[in-house]
């Protein structure tokens, strides 16, 4: 109990005091894991959209892959982007192996099948009627998406907040890919297991704090727009 | 007034990820700044977990300008490494297979950098009796009595001389009493604190871990528990990617009288003892090896 106290005071005092490196290492864990979920929507987005919208042969295999890939493990995800980036490897030419954008990679791979599974939930849960009205009412393609898309976008919503609390609080993928290198790749997680390494429990729980206030804001902006929206258009 | 939000939560987005590619923050270095800045050094945990690295790499930094990447892995790992040309400097300490990879042309330039000691470390009511013996017979005796040994379990440093003491004590570590934790040091000790087992480990480490742990020391200063750190170049001849230049450089630096200095004096203020003695210019048969 006493540790958590002194981890909290410890957290406090750090955000308050402005401590640089403590804000060095919450900007990176935000650009990581933030440019990662952008990636994710862009990836994600469309395929879910795909998914909910047409039929193809093998869509169900491709639906059942995303759902599996929602649960994918990061360190095996770590692992296999590792084996991608080594200098030897077939992407080392890239010079990308312990850098952000290693990180970024691993972590929009982590990311993608959340947000294109549960894109394809929030479109799949839209009343099918929907689509049709909007195309009898002579909404080109890029329109009907776009409406469909805005229609369901508190699901949308938690499809981004979904995959950015996945990426934000993993760990083995980005210290296996990033090697928690400092202000480069030192993010809140890696660097609260560092911490316990080192056994600074205090430091470690301070750390953790931060990163569920930065998860904690983060969700809290989204969701604050996910209930602006809800009267607003549609 | 909703789009105006939309358009700005995708500005706040968007400014994240721009300053994510390009804003790395920049310093302002005084050496000039070599032709490739990024040097990977694969290190055994230990170096990490006692802090060392945190004093010993921004003074490299700013003296030659060179950026380290610290990958802290166990020893073991770090070699592995250095085999593949995944790192282009290791700083570890398992002699056996350093000479292995040294002989092999994988590195060049091994040298000794600094030892510290291995110890025994376990509850202060000691059930298996191991207070002051020879590491050979406290091993014995704690497998004798069945009692608690964590051991890393991960092919490190640590472990490979763990590894190297069973056989001298005629065991083979085997049952519930020995439980591999497959961690690094500073988690091992934890472990083993929480369970009240022993474990084997370096003396940094433990004196960094103290203050959250109530092991103590049971068994030290046995010539068998000697700890030898050495700095080793990955052959740029064999793995053309190796960052040569930036490896000799942190290897001379370690042995020069600024890094050697570092060294001697690091954990003084904080343990009251230096963690790690300095042995720059040595070799291993400085210490009857």
């Amino acid at each position: 109990m006493e540790a958590i106290i002194n981890g909290l005071y410890q957290a406090l005092t750090l955000l308050l005091g402005g401590d640089a490196e403590l804000y060095q290492v919450i900007l990176l864990t935000l650009q990581v894991s933030g440019t990662a979920t952008l990636i994710s929507i862009f990836l994600g987005v469309p395929v879910g959209l795909t998914l909910a919208l047409k039929d193809f042969p093998g869509k169900q295999a491709c639906l059942s892959f995303i759902n599996f890939g929602m649960g994918l493990p990061p360190v095996v995800v770590g692992l296999f982007v590792s084996l991608l980036l080594w200098r030897y490897g077939p992407l080392g030419a890239l010079g990308l192996m312990y850098t952000s954008w290693a990180m970024i990679i691993a972590q929009a791979v982590i990311a993608s099948p959340i947000v294109a599974g549960l894109t394809f939930a929030a479109i799949g849960s839209l009343n099918p009627k929907l689509r049709l009205q909007l195309i009898s009412l002579g909404a080109a393609w890029p329109q009907t998406y776009w409406l469909l898309i805005k229609q369901a976008r508190i699901g949308l919503l938690a499809a981004v907040m979904a995959g950015f609390g996945g990426v934000v609080s993993e760990v083995g993928a980005s210290m296996m890919v990033g090697g928690n290198v400092k202000g480069e790749t030192r993010v809140l997680t890696t660097a609260t297991v560092m911490e316990v390494g080192k056994g600074n429990y205090d430091l470690a729980l301070a750390f953790s704090f931060v990163l569920l206030l930065v998860a904690y804001a983060v969700v809290a902006l989204l969701t604050y727009s996910q209930n602006k929206g809800k009267g607003g258009w549609s | 007034m909703t789009r105006l939000k939309w358009a700005l939560l995708f500005g706040v987005l968007l400014a994240l990820m721009l300053a994510g590619c390009g804003g790395q923050p920049e310093k302002v270095q005084q050496p000039a700044k070599p032709a490739r800045p990024d040097v990977i050094l694969a290190t055994t945990t230990s170096t990490q977990d006692s802090g060392l690295l945190d004093v010993l790499i921004p003074a490299f930094e700013k003296k030659t300008g060179y950026k380290i990447k610290t990958i802290a892995v166990g020893s073991g790992q770090a070699i592995v490494m250095g085999e593949k040309g995944e790192a282009d400097v290791l700083l570890t300490h398992a002699p056996d297979a350093e000479k292995k990879i040294a002989s092999a042309g994988t590195v060049v330039s091994r040298r000794l950098v600094m030892h510290n000691d291995f110890v025994i470390i376990g509850s202060k009511e000691d059930p298996a009796g191991i207070k002051g013996k020879a590491a050979k017979d406290a091993l014995a005796a704690i497998a004798g009595g069945k009692k608690l040994f964590v051991s890393r379990g991960d092919n490190s440093g640590t472990h490979q001389l763990e590894k190297k003491l069973w056989p001298l004590a005629a065991v083979k570590p085997e049952g519930t009493w020995y439980q591999e934790a497959g961690a690094g040091m500073g988690q091992t000790i934890k472990i083993a604190d929480e369970k009240k087992g022993y474990t084997l480990t370096d003396r940094a480490t433990y004196l960094a871990q103290q203050k959250n742990i109530s092991l103590a020391i049971l068994v030290e200063g046995d010539a068998k528990l000697l700890n030898i750190y050495h700095v080793m170049e990955v052959n740029a001849d064999k793995f053309a990617k190796v960052n040569k230049e930036g490896g000799k450089a942190f290897g001379d630096f370690l042995l020069s009288a600024e890094g050697q200095e570092i060294i001697r004096v690091f954990g003084k203020d904080k343990f009251g003892q230096p963690l790690f003695f300095a042995d720059g210019g040595k070799t291993e048969k400085d210490f009857g090896l």
